[in-house]
Order: C-alpha cells, then sequence, then structure tokens
C-alpha cells in the first residue's frame, strides 16, 4: 500500500545541506505494522514527517518517491496533499501533552478532523466522536468531549489523539514512539489499543521506535535504521531469532536482563556520525566489530539472506557479538551485613494553600512513611511510576529537600534536623548521579571545575596541583581521557557527559551512590556503557547503589535488592530473585508483566492494570492500589495493610499477598 | 594659549569607568569560550557588524567629547592664573571652528546668507531690508554663484581622499584575511565585508562633510546662530551617557535582587517583589517628573556646590541617569527572578548543593554566570529605548539641563520653528536623523546580540 | 477564583501605601515644604515671611507625620502626612496653586483624554496584531523579512517625530484636519483622527515586532504539527489554533494598561492642545505645581494596580487551564 523509494530528506543549516535521511527503501501493506527501529538521531522521526510531509522549517525534501496505492505523495500540490494528512494517513505523535492545542475541547479538535474529511457537523458528528472515545476506551465520553486537554491524564491525552488520527478513517496509521513518554502500565495499554484498533480495521502502520520490547510487542516486520540509512529489513521472526546485521546484533547484546547478570554488557564503542560529517563508505565501519578494509570504501548494497530478510553488509557471518566472549565481572559476595544506610517512617509533604489567606489545606503526600535500609557495596533498587515519589525520596536522602518526618541514619547518626558543617560532613558519604546528564552539568564550567567542586567545598583536596591530579585520576576511573580535564560539557556526548556527574560525585570518596535514573536518557548502547562502568566501579570502590529507575530490565541485570514504590509509599521489597521471581504484591506483579519484551515468545499472560496513578494530593482511602487492583475487597477500600514478612528479607504491604 | 587646566566631570570618570569595564569584560570573556562563541556569532552577523561599525563612530565621538579641560585665560605675570568658566573638551577643539563661527541667527544649510532681512546701510543707499551675507558661512567666496561648484569640487577632492584612506584599509584587511576575493564574498569568520561597507560609507560621508564645515554651516544655524552640525555632534555624548550609564546604574540592583529573590525565596522574595511592584505601580514619566523635579529644587537650593555651569549640568545628567535607572531596573529584576527560580531547579545547582556548597557561592558559579546572557541582551536592548525616552524627557522639560545639547534640547528649541514661515526645517530635521541612525544602529546591534546569546535561538 | 481576586485586591493596599510613602519622601523629606516656598515664590520675594505665608495657605506649616501640640486624635491627622498623603485613599487631592480643587479637574479632563487613549488604543492593537498576523504567516520569506527590517526603523523613529512629522504633513501642508485643539460632542472627531492616527502609527513597529515573536513561538509548537497532519488548511491552523493560543500572552499583556488609558498621553495631548489629564500632568510638572503632580502619581498607581488585577480576571477568562482549576 505505502510504498516508500530512496527518500532523501535533509535540512539546510547555514550554507549547506545535511541530509539526515539518506536514500531511504520500504513498503506497508494493508494491515502490516512495519516498525522503523533506531537510536536517538538516526533519522525515524523526520521519516515519518518527510512521508506526511510534514517536515520542520528548515526541512527539505531532497529526492526519491512516497506511493499511496500508487500515487505518488511528493509530486502532490501542498492543496491536494492535506486531503490525504489526517484523511487516508494520520499520525500520532511522541509527547501528548504538548501535541494537543490546550485552549480548544476535546470536541473540538476531534470535530474539525471529520469535518475537514468527512464533512461530518453538527449531530451526527457529535455521535461519531462519542464513538470514537468509546472505541480508544475513555470512559464517560459525554463528559469527555467538552473538555480541555490539561483535565485528561497523560494515558487519556495519548487515547485522545488516537481518536483523533482514527477520525478520518486512514488506510495508514503512523506512531511515532506513541508510548515512550509514558509509564509502563499505561505503555501496555496503548499498545494492546493499538494493536486491537489495527487488526479491527486493517489499517497499515508505521510505528516508530526504539525500544525493541515494543517492536516485539506490536511489529510484523522490522527495518532498522542507522545514521539516517536503513541497515537491516526483516520479519518478526527473522528479526528476532536470527539478525544479521552487527549493529542489530549489538543492539540485542546491550539489552541488561537477568541472564546477563555477572557479565559485562555488550556495548557499541564512539559513536554515530555528525550528519556534517559521514563516512564515504559503510556508515557503522567505525564502531562495528567485523569492520573489513571495503567496509570503509563501499557502501554495502543490499543482500538477501533468506526470503524477506534483506541486510546492508559486506561480513557475510553469522554472528558478530559473541555473548560468550563477555567477561565476566567478579560480583561482590556481599551478604545482607549491617546496612550502611537506615530509613525509617520518612515522609515529604508538600502543603497546598489556598483561599485569601493562603492557609494550608492540605498536603501533597510525594513521600508518605518510607523505610529502607542499604548494605555497603550493594545495589537497592527503588522502582514505580512517575509521580510516585521515587526521586523525591532519593532528594530527602541528601536533605535537598527537607523531610517532614522520619529518620534517615547514616552509619549510625542521624541527618535529618541536621544543618551547617555536620550536614557537610555527613554529604561525603552520598552522593547523587542525576537523570539528565545535559542538565546537571554546568555548561559554563569545564570538566575540570565541575568535578573538583565537591572536593572544594568539602575541604579535601586544598592543594591545587593534588586536586588536579585527583581529577585526572578520576576521569581516569570513569574512562575518559585526561585531557577532558580543560574542556566545556557541551563538547560530550550524552553518555560522556554521565560519566563527568559519575566522576563528579565519586570525587569525595562516597560509600553510597543515589543514582536517579541515570541511563533514562540514554540509548539502549550507550546505557550499557553507563550500567557496565557503574557495576566495575561498585566492584573496585564497593560503593552501594540506591538505583531509582522505573525500567525492570535494569533492576533485573544490576540490582540486589528491590522496593517497590506506588503513590509514595513502599507496597514490596525484597532481595531481587525473591521480588522479581515471586512477586506479592499486585502492582509488582502487574508492572511486571507490562512491560514489553524484546523476544518472540513471552508475555502471553498479561495482567492489565486499569486506569493511571492517582493524584499524591489525594490518595484513595485504605490500599492506595485499590482503585486499579483486581483483588480488592471492601477490606481494600476501608485499611491501609499492613506490612507482611514473606521471608526475612520480602516484605510486602498487600491484605492478600501472593 | 598658555595652558589649560584638566577638567574631571563626574560623567567623564563614568564614562572612562564604563571603557575600563569594557576592555575588563573583553578579557573575561576571551576566557569563556561558551561567551566568546557567542560573540563570535555576533561577529560573524553582517547586519549586527554593520551597525557595531556605525556605533563605534558615535562611541568616538562621544569619548573625544569626554575629556574635558579649562583653558587658562591671559593673565599678568605672577598674579596667579584664572581659568575660562567654559569648560572644553577634546571635541570642542578638534572642531573648533564650528564652536566658534556663529552667525547672528538662522541660515538654511550651505547658505551664503542669512535666513532673516535686516536693516543695512548700503553708501548711497541708504537704509535697506535685506538678507545680509553670513559673517562665516561661505565667507571665502567671492561670488556666491560659484557656491555649488566650489562644494561639488571641495566633495570630490575630500571624497577622493576618503576613497583612499577606506582602500588602503580594505588592504590591510584583505591581505590579513586571504584575499580581496574571501573578504568580499564573506567567506571570513567576521563579518569583515560589512564592516569594511559601512567604513565606506561612513568615510564617504564624513570626511566631505567635515571638510566642507570649515568653509559653510552643512546643517545650517539654529535661532542663535550656531552651528546645527555642532550640536549634533555634541548630543552624541549626552545620549551615550544616558544609554550606557542608566544601564550601568540599575544593573546591580537589578541582578542582585532579581537572583537573590529567586533563589532563597520565602519572605526575602516577598520583600523585592514587594518592592518592585510598588515602584511599578507609579508610572515611569510621573515618577521621573517628580523625582526630576524634587532634584531640580536641590540643585537650585545649592548653587554653591557647582564651580561652573558644565558641572552642574553634568550632576543633573548624572541624576537623570540615577532617576531612570531606579524606574527601570525593576524589568530585569523580574527577568532575572523568573530565570532564577528555573535555574535553581536545575540539576547541576542541586549537585553543588548535595556537596554542601555555601548559597553565594552557587550563585557567583553557577547561577550568575547562566543568567549573563540575558543581563547583555538587556544592556543592549534598553540602550536605545534610553536614547529615544531622553529626547521625550528633555521635550517635556524634566530631562537633561537646558544648558546641555542633547537631542531633546535640540528639538525642543526647534518645535516652534516649523510653525514660522518660512519654514526652519534643518535643525529638527538634523537631530531626527542623526537620533534616528543613533538608535537604528542600537536596535541592529541588539537584535544581533539578541539572536547570538538567545539559547533557544541557538 | 473570587478568594483568589480577593486575596489580590487586599494585597493592593499595602503596595498603594508603599507608593503613598516614597511620593511623600520625594515631596516632602529630600525638600522641606521651605525649599518648595523659595521655589515657588522666585529669588527676589522671599522673605521670612513670604515663606510662612505661603505654607500657611497651603498647609505646609504642620509638622511631617506627628503633631505633638495638638494632641489626641490630630497628633496623627492634624500633619502634612495625612492631610496630604492618607487623604488622597478617600479621593480627596486637595488644591492645585491655581485654587482650583484637583478631584474636579482629574474628572472633567478624563473623558477628552478617553477620547483620544481610548480610539488608538483598540485600533492600535487591531492593526498590530493584523500586522504580526500577516508576518508570522508569511514567515521566513523575504515579504517577512523586510517587513520585520521596516519594524525596527520604525521603532527607531522618535515619538516626537511622528507627532511633530505628522502634525506638520497633515494639518499643515494638506490641511485635511486641525492642528490642534478639541470640540465639544461629535464635532470632537475632526480634532481626534490625527491624533489617533499618529498615536497608532508610532505604536506600530514595536508592536508588530513584538506580537510576531510571540506568534513566532506559537507556530514551533507540537499541537500545530498535529492541526497540520489532521490536513487543515493553513489559514485554519492560524486562526483557529494559532492566534488563539498567542492571543493569551498578548491580551493578558495588553490588559494591564486599559485603566492607564484614563491617564492620557503626556505628549499627544500637549502637542495637539487636547486639555485631557496629560496635558494637565505636564502643565502642571511645567509650573511645578507638586500637588497636581503627587495626586497624579497616586492616582495613576491606583489605576496600574487595577490594571494587575484586570490582568489576572483576563487570565482565567481566556485561558481554559486556569479557569477550570
Amino acid at each position: 500500500m505505502l510504498e516508500v523509494k530512496d527518500l532523501r530528506l535533509g535540512f539546510s543549516s547555514a550554507r549547506q545541506m545535511l541530509a539526515a535521511v539518506d536514500g531511504i527503501s520500504f513498503t506497508i501493506a494493508k494491515g502490516e505494522t512495519f516498525a522503523l527501529l533506531g537510536e536517538s538521531g538516526c533519522g525515524k522521526s523526520v521519516t515519518a514527517q518527510g512521508i506526511l510531509r510534514l517536515l520542520p522549517a528548515a526541512g527539505r525534501v531532497l529526492g526519491g518517491s512516497v506511493r499511496l496505492d500508487g500515487e505518488e505523495l511528493l509530486a502532490l500540490p501542498e492543496a491536494d496533499m492535506r486531503a490525504y494528512r489526517g484523511g487516508r494517513m494520520a499520525m500520532i505523535f511522541q509527547e501528548p501533552a504538548t501535541s494537543l492545542n490546550p485552549v480548544l475541547t476535546v470536541g473540538r479538535q476531534i470535530g474539525e478532523v471529520l469535518e475537514r474529511h468527512l464533512d461530518m457537523t453538527g449531530e451526527p458528528a457529535r455521535q461519531r466522536m462519542l464513538e470514537l472515545l468509546r472505541q480508544v476506551g475513555i470512559a464517560d465520553p459525554e463528559r469527555r468531549l467538552d473538555e480541555y486537554p490539561f483535565q485528561l491524564s497523560g494515558g487519556m491525552k495519548q487515547r485522545v489523539m488516537i481518536a483523533i488520527a482514527l477520525a478520518g478513517e486512514p488506510e495508514l496509521l503512523i506512531a511515532d514512539e506513541p508510548t515512550t513518554a509514558l509509564d509502563v502500565t499505561v505503555q501496555a495499554q496503548i499498545l494492546d489499543l493499538l494493536a486491537g484498533l489495527q487488526a479491527e480495521r486493517g489499517m497499515g502502520m508505521l510505528l516508530i521506535t526504539h525500544d525493541l520490547g515494543v517492536v516485539a510487542r506490536m511489529a510484523h516486520r522490522i527495518g532498522v535504521m542507522y545514521a539516517g540509512e536503513l541497515v537491516e529489513v526483516a520479519s518478526r521472526e527473522d528479526f528476532f531469532t536470527n539478525p544479521r546485521h552487527p549493529y542489530t546484533q549489538a543492539l540485542f547484546a546491550a539489552l541488561p536482563e537477568v541472564s546477563r547478570r555477572g557479565q559485562k554488557l555488550v556495548t557499541i564503542p564512539g559513536q554515530v556520525p555528525s550528519l556534517a560529517a559521514m563516512p564515504s563508505g559503510c556508515r557503522f565501519a567505525d564502531r562495528c566489530p567485523q569492520v573489513m578494509a571495503i567496509c570503509r570504501e563501499q557502501s554495502p548494497a543490499w543482500r538477501e539472506t533468506t526470503a524477506g530478510h534483506v541486510v546492508r553488509c559486506h561480513w557475510q557471518g553469522d554472528r558478530a557479538v559473541d555473548d560468550a566472549a563477555c567477561h565476566s565481572l567478579t560480583e561482590l559476595d556481599l551478604q545482607a551485613a549491617q546496612p550502611f544506610l537506615e530509613v525509617a517512617e520518612l515522609k515529604v509533604h508538600f502543603p497546598i494553600r489556598k483561599g485569601i489567606l493562603q492557609r494550608i489545606v492540605g498536603h501533597v503526600r510525594a513521600v508518605d512513611g518510607v523505610a529502607l535500609a542499604i548494605a555497603p557495596g550493594r545495589t537497592l533498587a527503588l522502582v514505580g511510576e512517575s509521580g510516585c515519589g521515587k526521586t523525591t525520596v532519593g532528594k530527602a536522602l541528601l536533605q535537598l529537600i527537607k523531610p517532614s518526618a522520619g529518620s534517615v541514619r547514616l552509619g549510625g547518626s542521624e541527618l535529618v534536623g541536621l544543618s551547617g558543617r555536620r550536614l557537610r560532613a555527613a554529604r561525603r558519604h552520598m552522593q547523587m548521579v542525576f537523570q539528565d546528564p545535559f542538565a546537571s552539568l554546568n555548561p559554563r564550567l569545564r570538566v575540570g571545575e565541575i568535578i573538583a567542586e565537591g572536593m572544594g567545598a568539602l575541604g579535601l583536596e586544598k592543594e591545587r596541583a593534588a586536586q588536579t591530579a585527583a581529577v585526572i585520576a578520576l576521569l581516569q576511573q570513569v574512562g575518559l581521557p585526561a585531557e577532558a580535564v580543560g574542556r566545556f560539557p557541551h563538547e560530550f556526548s550524552g553518555g560522556q557527559r554521565q560519566r563527568i556527574a559519575i566522576a563528579r560525585a565519586l570525587a569525595v570518596q562516597p560509600q553510597l551512590l543515589i543514582c536517579d535514573e541515570p541511563t533514562s536518557a540514554l540509548d539502549v548502547s550507550v546505557q550499557a556503557q553507563i550500567l557496565n562502568l557503574l557495576k566495575a566501579l561498585q566492584a573496585d570502590l564497593g560503593v552501594a547503589y540506591l538505583f531509582i529507575t522505573h525500567n525492570f530490565a535494569v533492576v533485573e541485570y544490576l540490582a540486589h535488592d528491590v522496593a517497590v514504590m506506588y503513590l509514595g509509599r513502599i507496597v514490596e521489597r525484597g532481595q531481587a530473585e525473591e521480588v522479581l521471581r515471586t512477586p506479592q504484591h499486585p502492582y509488582t506483579r502487574a508492572l511486571l508483566s507490562a512491560v514489553p519484551v524484546p523476544r518472540l515468545e513471552g508475555g502471553e499472560q498479561r495482567i492489565r492494570l486499569p486506569g493511571e496513578t492517582p493524584s499524591p494530593a489525594n490518595p484513595p482511602a485504605g490500599c492506595h492500589f485499590h482503585p486499579r487492583c483486581p483483588k480488592a475487597t471492601d477490606l481494600c477500600r476501608q485499611t491501609y495493610p499492613e506490612t507482611t514478612t514473606i521471608s526475612a528479607t520480602h516484605s510486602v504491604a498487600c491484605h492478600f499477598p501472593g | 594659549m598658555s595652558g589649560f587646566q584638566v577638567v574631571v566631570l563626574w560623567s567623564d570618570v563614568l564614562v572612562w569607568l564604563l571603557v575600563l569595564a569594557g576592555i575588563g569584560v573583553g578579557v573575561l570573556i576571551a576566557k569563556s569560550p561558551p561567551l566568546l562563541a557567542a560573540w563570535r556569532r555576533v561577529g560573524a552577523n553582517r547586519v549586527g557588524m554593520a551597525s557595531a561599525t556605525l556605533l563605534l563612530a558615535f562611541i568616538v565621538i562621544g569619548l573625544l567629547d569626554s575629556l574635558h579641560y579649562r583653558v587658562a585665560l591671559d593673565g599678568k605675570p605672577g598674579v596667579k592664573t584664572q581659568y575660562a568658566i567654559e569648560v572644553l573638551s577634546v571635541l570642542d577643539a578638534l572642531v573648533t571652528p564650528l564652536r566658534t563661527q556663529n552667525e547672528k541667527t538662522y541660515s538654511a544649510p550651505f547658505a551664503t546668507h542669512l535666513y532673516a532681512k535686516e536693516s543695512i546701510e548700503r553708501p548711497g543707499l541708504g537704509t535697506v531690508r535685506e538678507y545680509p551675507r553670513l559673517k562665516f558661512g561661505a565667507s571665502h567666496l567671492a561670488d556666491t554663484a560659484t557656491l555649488a561648484d566650489d562644494v561639488a569640487a571641495t566633495a570630490l577632492r575630500t571624497g577622493a581622499l576618503a576613497l583612499f584612506a577606506w582602500l588602503a584599509l580594505a588592504a590591510v584587511v584583505a591581505f590579513r584575511c586571504g584575499g580581496w576575493r574571501a573578504v568580499w564574498r564573506g567567506d571570513t569568520v567576521f563579518a569583515w565585508n560589512a564592516v569594511l561597507a559601512t567604513l565606506a560609507a561612513i568615510l564617504l560621508v564624513l570626511v566631505p562633510l567635515f571638510a566642507l564645515a570649515g568653509d559653510y554651516h552643512v546643517f545650517g544655524t539654529d535661532k542663535v546662530g550656531q552651528d546645527v552640525l555642532y550640536q549634533i555632534l555634541k548630543s552624541v555624548r549626552t545620549a551615550l551617557i544616558i544609554g550606557l550609564v542608566t544601564t550601568l546604574v540599575m544593573l546591580p540592583m537589578a541582578v542582585l535582587l532579581g537572583i537573590v529573590a529567586g533563589y532563597f525565596r520565602g519572605w526575602i522574595d516577598d520583600v523585592i517583589q514587594y518592592l518592585y511592584t510598588v515602584l511599578n505601580s507609579i508610572p515611569g514619566v510621573l515618577l521621573i517628573a517628580a523625582a526630576v523635579l524634587m532634584m531640580q529644587v536641590v540643585i537650585d537650593t545649592h548653587p554653591e556646590w557647582f564651580a561652573t555651569a558644565a558641572e552642574r549640568a553634568d550632576l543633573r545628567l548624572l541624576a537623570l541617569c540615577f532617576i531612570l535607572g531606579i524606574t527601570s531596573w525593576t524589568g530585569l529584576c523580574r527577568l532575572l527572578r523568573g530565570e532564577t527560580l528555573k535555574l535553581r531547579e536545575l540539576e547541576y545547582i542541586q549537585a553543588a548543593q548535595a556537596f554542601g556548597v555555601s548559597s553565594w557561592r552557587i550563585i557567583l558559579r553557577h547561577i550568575l554566570p547562566n543568567l549573563m546572557h540575558i543581563v547583555i541582551i538587556a544592556l543592549v536592548m534598553d540602550f536605545s529605548g534610553l536614547v529615544l525616552a531622553e529626547a521625550v524627557l528633555s521635550y517635556v522639560g524634566i530631562g537633561v539641563d537646558p544648558t546641555m545639547t542633547s537631542f531633546g534640547t535640540m528639538i525642543n528649541n526647534a518645535r516652534m520653528e516649523l510653525g514660522r514661515e518660512p519654514v526652519v526645517w534643518w535643525s529638527l530635521a538634523a537631530a531626527f536623523a542623526a537620533m534616528f541612525l543613533l538608535v537604528l544602529a542600537a536596535n541592529l546591534f541588539a537584535d544581533a546580540v539578541r539572536d547570538a546569546f538567545d539559547p533557544r535561538a541557538a | 477564583m473570587l478568594a483568589y481576586i480577593v486575596r489580590r485586591l487586599l494585597y493592593a493596599i499595602p503596595i498603594l501605601i508603599g507608593v503613598n510613602l516614597i511620593t511623600f519622601a520625594l515631596f516632602f523629606v529630600v525638600n522641606t515644604p521651605d525649599d518648595m516656598a523659595r521655589m515657588q515664590l522666585g529669588v527676589k520675594r522671599v522673605t521670612p515671611e513670604a515663606i510662612e505665608k505661603w505654607k500657611v495657605e497651603r498647609g505646609y506649616d504642620k509638622p511631617l507625620f506627628v503633631n505633638a501640640a495638638a494632641g489626641g486624635l490630630d497628633t496623627v491627622t492634624d500633619t502634612i502626612f495625612f492631610e496630604k498623603s492618607a487623604r488622597m485613599f478617600v479621593g480627596d487631592f486637595g488644591r492645585a496653586e491655581d485654587g482650583r480643587d484637583i478631584a474636579r479637574e482629574i474628572s472633567a479632563r478624563m473623558v477628552p483624554s478617553l477620547a483620544i487613549a481610548l480610539p488608538t488604543f483598540i485600533l492600535g492593537l487591531f492593526v498590530t496584531i493584523t500586522f504580526a498576523l500577516t508576518l508570522a504567516f508569511f514567515r521566513a520569506t523575504a515579504f517577512d523579512f523586510w517587513g520585520v527590517v521596516l519594524c525596527v526603523a520604525a521603532m527607531s523613529i522618535s515619538g516626537l517625530f511622528y507627532i511633530i512629522g505628522g502634525q506638520y504633513l497633515i494639518a499643515k501642508i494638506w490641511r485635511l484636519v486641525p492642528i490642534s485643539g478639541f470640540g465639544d460632542g461629535l464635532d470632537a472627531w475632526r480634532f481626534l483622527i490625527l491624533p489617533v492616527v499618529i498615536g497608532v502609527v508610532s505604536g506600530i513597529g514595536s508592536s508588530t515586532r513584538w506580537y510576531r515573536t510571540i506568534f513566532l513561538e506559537e507556530v514551533s509548537k507540537d499541537y500545530v504539527r498535529t492541526a497540520r497532519a489532521k490536513g487543515l488548511p493553513e489559514t485554519i491552523v492560524f486562526f483557529r489554533h494559532i492566534l488563539r493560543n498567542a492571543l493569551i500572552p498578548i491580551l493578558t499583556g495588553v490588559v494591564v494598561v486599559i485603566p492607564l488609558l484614563f491617564m492620557g498621553s503626556l505628549l499627544t495631548e500637549s502637542f495637539f492642545g487636547i486639555p485631557g489629564l496629560g496635558s494637565y500632568t505636564i502643565d502642571a510638572i511645567n509650573a511645578q505645581d507638586f500637588a497636581v503632580v503627587r495626586s497624579m502619581v497616586f492616582i495613576g498607581s491606583v489605576l496600574y494596580i487595577i490594571g494587575l488585577i484586570l490582568t489576572d480576571i483576563s487570565y482565567t477568562l481566556v485561558d481554559p487551564r486556569i479557569r477550570f482549576s
């Protein structure tokens, strides 16, 4: 149905044209889902925009053809193209929060598609809109129709986006990372919805994603993009059983998962070449483990390995990355000794003020009675969805946010209520690595100054020469060259910046590192580098980690202990094997089953949670989880469950565990 | 000329301090690659560099006019030397003919005769009313019919000279930057072609203009016979001081209060917000009017403070800068407060807090440098607005001292002239044109700076 | 919502007290009433008796804050601060130098001021938004480029030039309308048209450029891409989606000046001889009539604060995000 041939798209910058997408070709049949897979900056979103001719202002179509049922779209006049957009082809975007017009009602935004493409107005249009909202699983559509986007939750906004896309009865749906901004449980809902709608309507779908798990869940055929080119196209079965391109294989090998525990993850060295400096041969050559002389001279042609499985690679071997070759890491075999950090009844409440006198009328209970313990040299993963309060816990531990109540004991001494010099002394033992490597380094300081800041503030290395030597040693420890000292953060890539952030935290020799989603902003291959580094550092230095994350794959790979958080409270905690293998809390079970796995098999028995996380300002009475829980009874609606101990290390807060 | 006494006016001190600060900031910028990169972007912007060249010409005039002295009067030997009441500047000395060659009253540009009839004794004809010849304007011409030829000849001669000077300059640039072609096509990192083009325009206009200004009143004369070109030159300094000193006065207060309010929040924020809401709620012109009136009373009741009229006018100018500064810091303060509120939530600030870095050190190391672009943008953006405001305020009578030459006082003095028959247009036209050039250059330069520094644009 | 507005209203009180204190300090503490008397009387007639007489006539002979001699409530009320500053809160502004009641004068002069300022404001807003929208619609074309260049040029021209030039060209050379003056009733339009046109033209440059940046900021947002992905024509994308969102910052930005329209424009009114509050202020400044200037400062502040509150209200009206939360 859709036939893209040799499409080239570029951006005009300064005085030259940079090709972001360089000659890609693929087809999508009716009822088929074709997934474009690639890491950030590979040109997959640009491709989607190019097909709809919705490129940003600087973007240009440089050549090629896009045909829908034989009709050449690139040659159409703009006015005719508009009949296709939203009509026969529709698109869903990544950020539902910003992609809807904030000042128009939901009904208005769906209605304009009906009016534009189906000439439907008035009562019939309203009926059709209600039907659409019901189809995308929105309860109470009559009310929602007259609401504004800000009144909807994130998942609901994405459902509205889908309803808008479906309104024009499209034959082809382009979904650009439709679930990346959503939580796993909501992601599972949306993916189910999309898969169901597609099967029902027989639509073709172009799915753009970076997530192998989403691909496994949704795609019929997959195209892997690298640096503006397609490098491999295969059916779902071929792709997951026998990936051929070294890049595809490396992507799989870089995934953290439980089977790779105790091993170093495979990483892809170097980084994607910039648009301005594309190598003339194979674009992956510089990072490829199988690189040959010919790769650098000649761009490889398409080669069919089996029917329908094509790959663009000179190398004809089978397995480029050998899992067995990964040397295993020496794991510190530390049993839960005397905990180094002990947290009890930690509460962080933010007041809500209202009225003429700004009286406090309530509290946002961001953290509402959390207890944790971390032993030296071990990793505790704090898992939860957005808004559950896990980041607030991290900051409250460091006393960056003043806890409202509770105690944080570090090595036996109480931190809550400390200030001034004594707090500073305590902070030496505990440091933080932040989520966004682009916001966590001051762009105006040199790397050397950034790393030395903590030493200076905590009075560790006063002498300049000793400080410089220490900084260089730290840089080497995190795998950066010594000359990085004099450079500025913007000269480094995301992964390198995260290394700098880790070096900064290590500079004061802490025994505990709080890592707040340190890899969630990074691509898979870079994430593997950072995880490897964290593991190696733990083995070398014996540092303990509090690893705050929403990513279960990372938890499985890295954590010794796991604590699951929901609405400001910990619902289940225990050793990683216990929690991941025999989850006791319904929320943990649902979370685990909602994660899309990057394998052919698996994911058969899915537990689907209805709804989304409620606001911590007004948590449900009784067990916070009861509105979404399949097992909820009247008891759950009335009282918050006591903690039940399953084993010496495993405990759960549920009336009906197991 | 027996000697002179250097006079340092307060505004001179500030002007030269500004120059020093400019050099200092330049050195600092050279050490900080991100800032240097931003200024390189400004340097690559052709419109920006063309306007910067024009601004630089204005600044040179202003600086020359900021070196003051008093001439010693020829006294008897042995007696302590007395100095003239009149305070002169280097610029005055350079353009002495413009300053001293005053006519009786109005005369049109390039005129040979006065603009008003006078009764003149003519031998044999008795008293006649006619337009008398000017005392200085075109006085070297025996026959006024040759005026056009003379003007054209002088203009051509000096224009050619200017062209030679420009060619020499351009040759140097081309030699240093890899040939004519590279410069012409704009392949250089710095927008030399724009600078050279502007320079050509400036030289080709200014050199003939000043050459002619020796013999003619190129822009005419005003009611009291003073050369309009001279007044324009003197106005430049006033405009520059108003535009620059004002911003500098308000800058420390706006930056300090804005950052402190945003960083510490709580009651400090409340107090600072209250302060600027109060100041903001008084209509600007009225606050300025009230303050200037009060200052006027202070100055008038203390005549003993000032040795010369120039000093009094100078102090009033500075006071005006302060008043304008106090009424205009609120905007920047609010902007910086908002930015600081956003910045303080950034992770690198939290990382610093996690190390226990002190608040003031965080402000100095992490917040201030990341707000510099806003400060720089505000500095250049405010300049043109202040120059325009001076004209309006002086016109209303709450601006600079009436004895001080500025665009505002020129316009104020000339405003009734459009009502005359025939119309005296040149004073107004010259003042508006000069102000337009200055403000346009400043606006265009400000745009270039904003584009280069605004992180959203990059 | 109501609580919010009440809160803003209550906040206005300390602000007004602050304004009052500042003006009071400026007028009575920086300079004593004696200094002012000397100024007003002129150098020649200054005698201690004349100064005393001048002060008594205007009530400036009292202590500044505390009248210990008066006793009772008068200790605080029979002072300059109370008489000249605190009483402004109830609309008592006292008398001008020429003996007229300031409050009455102000209420009479508001009408001509408004007659100029309101049409200028509305027409100006309409014209500049139209221009800005056109420029944003044709963004990144030569039309947009030259439009912006024109805007920068227009905003580099002194406001005085627009008035002087406009008056000279239209009224004197072309003789289309009277140069200056003001008429009663319907006749007034002949006098109003020129100042209004000049007022609109002189504001075009800077406002158009400002609104254009607001429009362009909206153009780059995600929801615009969604709207285009629906296949909507560019005109609908602009008028239905972008204009509505951009109007929120634009409208709320201009609402604050609406009450200040009562104050009139200093320049326009003095040039065109319109008997409004602007020319009243300018005359007072030139005559150094402190009582009038002080009153105008107070009224201006009250109007500004009303403007702030109106801004808050208008936000809640235009923006559903605030209206419903």
